[in-house]
């Protein structure tokens, strides 16, 4: 792989989320303001001081934006590692195991597919008490059904091949086979769907945010930032616009950067063909 | 005699996308020229990749994906249907030309009756009325010999066997009355005793219809029953070019002389019995669903043979290889390796038990883990087995790699940057890094193409002398038992059918089903095609 | 192709996840072509094994059938039953942490809560079938009664919804596989990919801004009421419609071109090439019956997804539908209320999805035509 082969598409994605990642990354040095600070009256348009404005309490939309960076990219990120974690241990586990494992894990997550995700997560949030790390360990064991799903796929994929197979025969482990054998045969795909996994997550924290669910006030993140500025729309102020902007635009970086990965993406046998 | 089918200087190109690199340009084929008469089969002959189903397919102005062709002429009839637009070209498709694809079971559309696909190209290029088609479908039906003729159009895809699908490919290409038809390796995919049934009905059509055809194959025994003239191609460019007499009986070419000679290597089979090896008494085998796989079969090794295990798809061969290795667990019966009796499963054999059986695949491709180096490959059952690490774990892969006549420099490869034939061997060398006492092949070589599969099975005998290690050979290849078993096991549908020392197995008296196996595989003769219909025809009449 | 889901939506089918599909799987355990060898007489034995191997189509989607309704069973004891099992007590939620013991003990009593669980369960899905979900918490109301409203409010939006973008969808997908590889498509393809990643509330407001607020051609909020005429609530609907529309296209969009790609490059398609017939035919005769199941599936799955992207596109219009009414509940804690809800949404998801699949295994020419 070379850095010429890159698309001008891919090269978008990838400079949009270092922006967003050095945003988050250095918030207090970069935000003109601080997060929590009323620095001016309510809704004030962009420009002057104020480069996008102020919100609905009179805090500087830039500094909220900035610090929101961090809130939402560290939740989501958090969320997708552990989903991935959880749904790649369980799933590889199953595809070696076989058998009864298999069936119960399968089953299991075959009923938790069945109640949509976000349905099940106002159904579990509407019981549990409002912690930062309740909604990342919700937000990951419902998307960890995804990740089991394909990553199960993936893993059968590979796991039916021979030399799988041979090294079964040879006695080895299951840690081995999984770690050694599958895995690297892997990578490609399970990276591409990382990446949607971490889009996914994105746009599920924002909207839980909107809906009053996810992070509470007053932590910026962006998709709170959307609810708290709705009621602007109707005067013509567009506030809330602007951190929605800021969700769909690092959504679809990621995207572009996913695309990307999976036209790369061969399988073992060869080129994946047209798709 | 005019000419059918002309094609002169022909160049062939594709652009392949490799991943994460820029496009290339790869020639497909270059300066490929031939004719084809009226009623006459010119045989296309080569391994795979040397071009000949893109060649077959220019014939019909056709590239499959990114395949162009770039130079040259292809003359039907005396004119150049590359120079025609996309409609002169539709108006030859399917109505002058014609194609038999090697698999009929993908060729077919699912959701429509095999009459209407058979017949579609006929009506709607305008040759013949719906009544002349289907009259016509009915005759080539019986002239292919297929069961119950009238009715046999009214049945879909999955209904009917790949035999029988195959050759209503064959009345597909032949109901538009075309002057050229292009068969695709149309027997390919079948069984050796399905095989010789469609080859016949092929050959007779073609001399029903005095179509002129290109056989495409890679088979050098099958085309010389059907072909005229023979074509023997290598990465697209011509080796040799001749009448079929001419190319099997007096080859000019080293690489045409090592293809018609190939099968023709025999071994006598050891005589003396050194104490047994593999013992396996009335094994029954099957799947979690209930289908049983294996019916009682018995049958035993002696230490440093080789047992060949014959059999079609689907009569349980490569089964017992899996119930040996205890992958399938076995329902009924016992197996001893040693005088010991072995664990039914996997899980209860002990590493040592494993170490003694090792196991070789027909594709050395998937058998390798392709993130690994052919170091890594071949070390991890030294490291695994006998704790080998460092400089000592190095030396003995060098070893083993000489043994298989690699060599160290293929040590940091991975199996990408290996050929077919290294791919195997690597794999032999890992099978032999564990010291085992028996190594399983499960058609080892007939992925490969007939030069290298030599090379492969003469290392394997080569190794066999060094290190008395047995061998269990899975094959359906009756020339490769003759070349290399001891002792032979025939099996159909699960079953044992015969078993004994390769001389008196091969020899009559037969019983029905090795008979009927030995005189379907094709002989590097010509006519023998039609001395086997003939004796056929007479049995049939005694009977 | 993978593409990234929306919200909630179903996990995209591609190529190998498609094919391992965990309950798919299943089903071709079934022996829909069973092994030549086996004949007859391998097939006794029970009732059903008869039936399968004689009608396997029928038995097919008897199966998924009983596996609909064992999921739906299955789901309603998790949604009532799991929540028993998560931390935190009903009472103390219903009063506020400042609650002294005799209140909670109080309101345990009254809300039924010193039952065991089980028998509350039965009770619930007793009338829960008949269409009684209880009283809610918050106001009292019969939860039924309010559903009842808001339900067809609710499938009213979801079905224009539908009506618009399954056409839209199918024909944008088939005009990218005619101009595969070339401008349209990529077009097609970058927009498209766009349109994946922007979240449902932006699309609103963003709707909202430019034709309630700028322009004033559309009304927001998106409210309707029973006295309304059936062309006010048409055009009260019609930016909710949009927004779900524009969320839901792409995706169904990308699906419809795989699944026709898919067919296209097969071999009798090719078949059908060689054959000399025109474009025309071969798409209409070869390819079109083939796709048919694959694009119906994605259909099928994308109007799953609509049911529930409902929820979001309500809150932002503020729109009395059943998505509103879930969200309410779930800030105050309702609980009768988001079960109830919450097994709704379930079970259309669930049926939705059978749809799918039954839709799938009919046009499946092998199980229709049995040997």
């Amino acid at each position: 792989m070379n850095l010429r082969s890159i698309p001008f598409s891919a090269w978008i994605g990838i400079a949009g989320i270092a922006i967003a990642i050095f945003c988050a990354l250095f918030a207090p040095m970069i935000a003109p303001f601080g997060e929590r600070d009323v620095v001016g009256d309510v809704w004030l348009p962009a420009g002057g001081d104020f480069l996008l404005g102020t919100d609905n309490l009179g805090r500087d939309l830039l500094s909220r934006l900035i610090y929101g960076a961090r809130t939402t990219i560290f939740v989501a990120l958090a969320a997708t590692v552990l989903s991935f974690s959880l749904g790649m241990l369980l799933s590889f586990t199953a595809a070696v195991v076989g058998g009864f494992t298999d069936q119960l894990f399968s089953r299991f997550n075959d009923l938790m597919m069945a109640i949509p995700t976000l349905i099940f997560a106002l159904v579990v949030l509407a019981v549990l008490p409002q912690h930062l790390w309740i909604l990342i360990l919700v937000m990951a064991v419902l998307d960890s059904t995804r990740v089991f799903r394909i990553g199960r796929a993936v893993a059968l994929d590979v796991a039916v091949m021979e030399f799988v197979e041979a090294a079964r025969l040879r006695g080895e482990g299951s840690l081995w086979i999984i770690f050694r054998e599958i895995l690297p045969n892997t990578l490609s795909p399970l990276l591409a769907e990382f990446g949607l996994r971490f889009a996914f997550s994105i746009l599920f924290l924002s909207t839980l945010s909107f809906l009053g669910l996810g992070i509470q006030p007053p932590a910026a993140d962006w998709g709170g930032m959307v609810k708290d500025n709705k009621d602007g729309i109707i005067f013509g102020i567009s506030a809330a616009l602007i951190p929605g902007a800021a969700i769909a635009t690092l959504a679809i970086c990621v995207n572009l950067v996913v695309d990307w990965l999976m036209k790369r993406t061969s399988s073992l046998k060869g080129g994946r063909g047209d798709a | 005699m005019p000419e059918m089918l002309s094609v002169k200087n022909l160049k062939i190109e594709a652009t392949s996308y490799p991943p994460g690199e820029p496009p290339k340009v790869v020639t497909l084929v270059e300066g490929v020229s031939f004719t084809v008469q009226k009623g006459k089969v010119l045989g296309l002959i080569g391994e795979s990749g040397a071009g000949k189903s893109t060649i077959g397919l220019s014939a019909l102005a056709y590239g499959r994906g990114g395949v162009r062709i770039t130079g040259g002429q292809v003359l039907l009839d005396g004119k150049d249907i590359l120079t025609l637009d996309k409609n002169g070209i539709r108006s030859i498709r399917g109505a002058r030309v014609c194609y038999v694809a090697q698999s009929a079971a993908a060729a077919f559309n699912p959701a429509h009756r095999l009459g209407d696909q058979v017949i579609e190209a006929s009506l709607r290029h305008g040759i013949m009325s719906r009544e002349e088609a289907k009259k016509r479908a009915l005759y080539l039906f019986r002239v292919l010999g297929l069961p119950n003729p009238e009715t046999f159009g009214d049945r879909y895809p999955h209904q009917v066997s790949g035999g029988q699908l195959q050759r209503a490919m064959t009345a597909m290409a032949l109901c538009p009355n075309p002057e050229l038809i292009v068969f695709d390796e149309p027997t390919t995919a079948l069984d050796v005793t399905t095989q010789i049934d469609v080859l016949a009905a092929i050959k007779h059509a073609i001399e029903e219809t005095h179509t002129a055809a290109l056989y495409i194959t890679h088979d050098l025994a099958v085309v010389a029953q059907i072909s005229d003239d023979i074509m023997v191609l290598r990465h697209g460019k011509t080796v040799e070019y001749g009448a079929t007499k001419q190319i099997i009986e007096a080859p000019r070419e080293d690489y045409t002389r090592a293809l018609v000679s190939v099968r023709q290597t025999k071994r006598d089979e050891a005589a003396d019995q050194t104490g047994t090896q593999l013992t396996i008494e009335h094994v029954s085998a099957g799947y979690a669903n209930g289908f049983k796989v294996l019916h009682d079969v018995s049958m035993h090794l002696p230490k440093g043979q080789t047992l060949a295990i014959v059999g079609e798809s689907g009569s349980g061969k490569s089964t017992l290889a899996r119930v040996i290795t205890g992958l399938l667990p076995p329902t009924e019966g016992r197996i001893t390796f040693e005088g010991k009796e072995l664990p039914r499963a996997l899980k209860g054999r002990s590493n040592d038990e494993l170490r003694r059986i090792q196991m070789i695949y027909q594709m050395a491709d998937t058998a390798m883990n392709p993130r690994q180096t052919v170091r890594d490959i071949v070390g991890r059952p030294l490291s695994f087995y006998f704790g080998l690490h460092g400089q000592k774990k190095t030396e003995r892969v060098n070893e083993l790699l000489d043994q298989i006549e690699m060599g160290g420099r293929f040590l940091d490869r991975y199996p990408a940057e290996l050929s077919g034939g290294q791919k195997q061997r690597v794999a032999i060398a890992r099978a032999l890094a564990a010291k085992p006492e028996l190594i399983l092949c499960d058609e080892p070589t007939s992925a490969l193409d007939p030069l290298v599969a030599e090379g492969i099975l003469n290392l394997l005998l080569k190794l066999q002398e060094e290190t008395a290690v047995s061998y269990v050979f899975i094959t359906h290849d009756i020339a490769i038992v003759r070349a290399i078993a001891d002792s032979v096991a025939v099996m159909h549908r699960g079953r044992l059918v015969r078993f004994g020392p390769k001389s008196k197995v091969l020899s009559p008296p037969f019983d029905d089903y090795t008979d009927l196996l030995l005189k379907s595989v094709p002989e590097m003769e010509i006519g023998w095609l039609e001395r086997v219909l003939k004796t056929r025809r007479m049995e049939s009449a005694g009977n | 192709m993978m593409e990234s889901g929306p919200l909630t939506g179903p996990v995209p089918t591609d190529g190998t996840a498609g094919a391992s599909h965990p309950r798919s799987a299943e089903l071709s355990g079934v022996p829909a072509k069973p092994n030549p060898a086996a004949s007859q007489s391998e097939i006794g034995g029970t009732f059903w094994r008869r039936f399968t191997f004689r009608r396997p189509l029928a038995a097919l989607i008897l199966q998924r059938l009983g596996l609909s309704v064992g999921l739906l069973f299955a789901v309603s004891l998790m949604i009532f039953g799991g929540i028993e099992a998560l931390p935190g007590d009903f009472a103390t939620t219903y009063l506020g942490q400042s609650a002294t013991p005799q209140a909670v003990e109080n309101i345990r009593k009254d809300l039924g809560l010193d039952k065991p669980w089980t028998e509350r369960y039965l009770s619930w899905l007793g009338g829960a079938v008949q269409g009684d979900f209880g009283t809610s918490w918050a106001s009292k109301n019969s939860v039924g009664e309010q559903i009842s409203k808001r339900l067809g409010n609710s499938l009213f939006l979801a079905f224009f919804a539908a009506l618009v973008s399954v056409p839209l969808a199918v024909g944008l997908g088939m005009l990218a596989v005619q101009f595969r590889n070339r401008l349209p498509d990529k077009i097609i393809n970058v927009v498209s990919l766009a349109a994946i990643s922007l979240p449902e509330f932006f699309v609103g407001y963003l709707l909202i801004m430019f034709f309630a607020v700028k322009y004033g051609v559309a009304t927001f909020p998106a409210t309707v009421y029973d006295s309304m005429s059936f062309t006010e609530r048409l055009s009260a609907i019609a930016l909710p419609v949009a927004t779900l529309v524009l969320v839901v296209l792409a995706h169904m969009m990308r699906m419809t071109r795989a699944a026709i790609l898919n067919v296209m490059s097969s071999a009798y398609v090719e078949t059908a090439e060689l054959k000399g017939l025109g474009m025309f035919r071969i798409i209409a005769r070869h390819a079109a019956p083939n796709a048919v199941a694959p694009v119906i599936n994605v259909i099928a799955l994308n109007l799953a997804y609509l049911v529930v992207g409902v929820v979001v596109v309500e809150v932002v219009f503020v729109y009395p539908g059943m998505g509103q009414y879930m969200v309410d509940a779930v800030t105050v804690r309702d609980m009768p209320v988001v079960q109830a809800c919450g097994l709704i949404f379930a079970a259309f998801y669930i049926f939705l999805n059978m749809a799918a699949d039954i839709l799938a295994i009919i046009a499946n020419p092998r199980l229709r035509h049995p040997r």
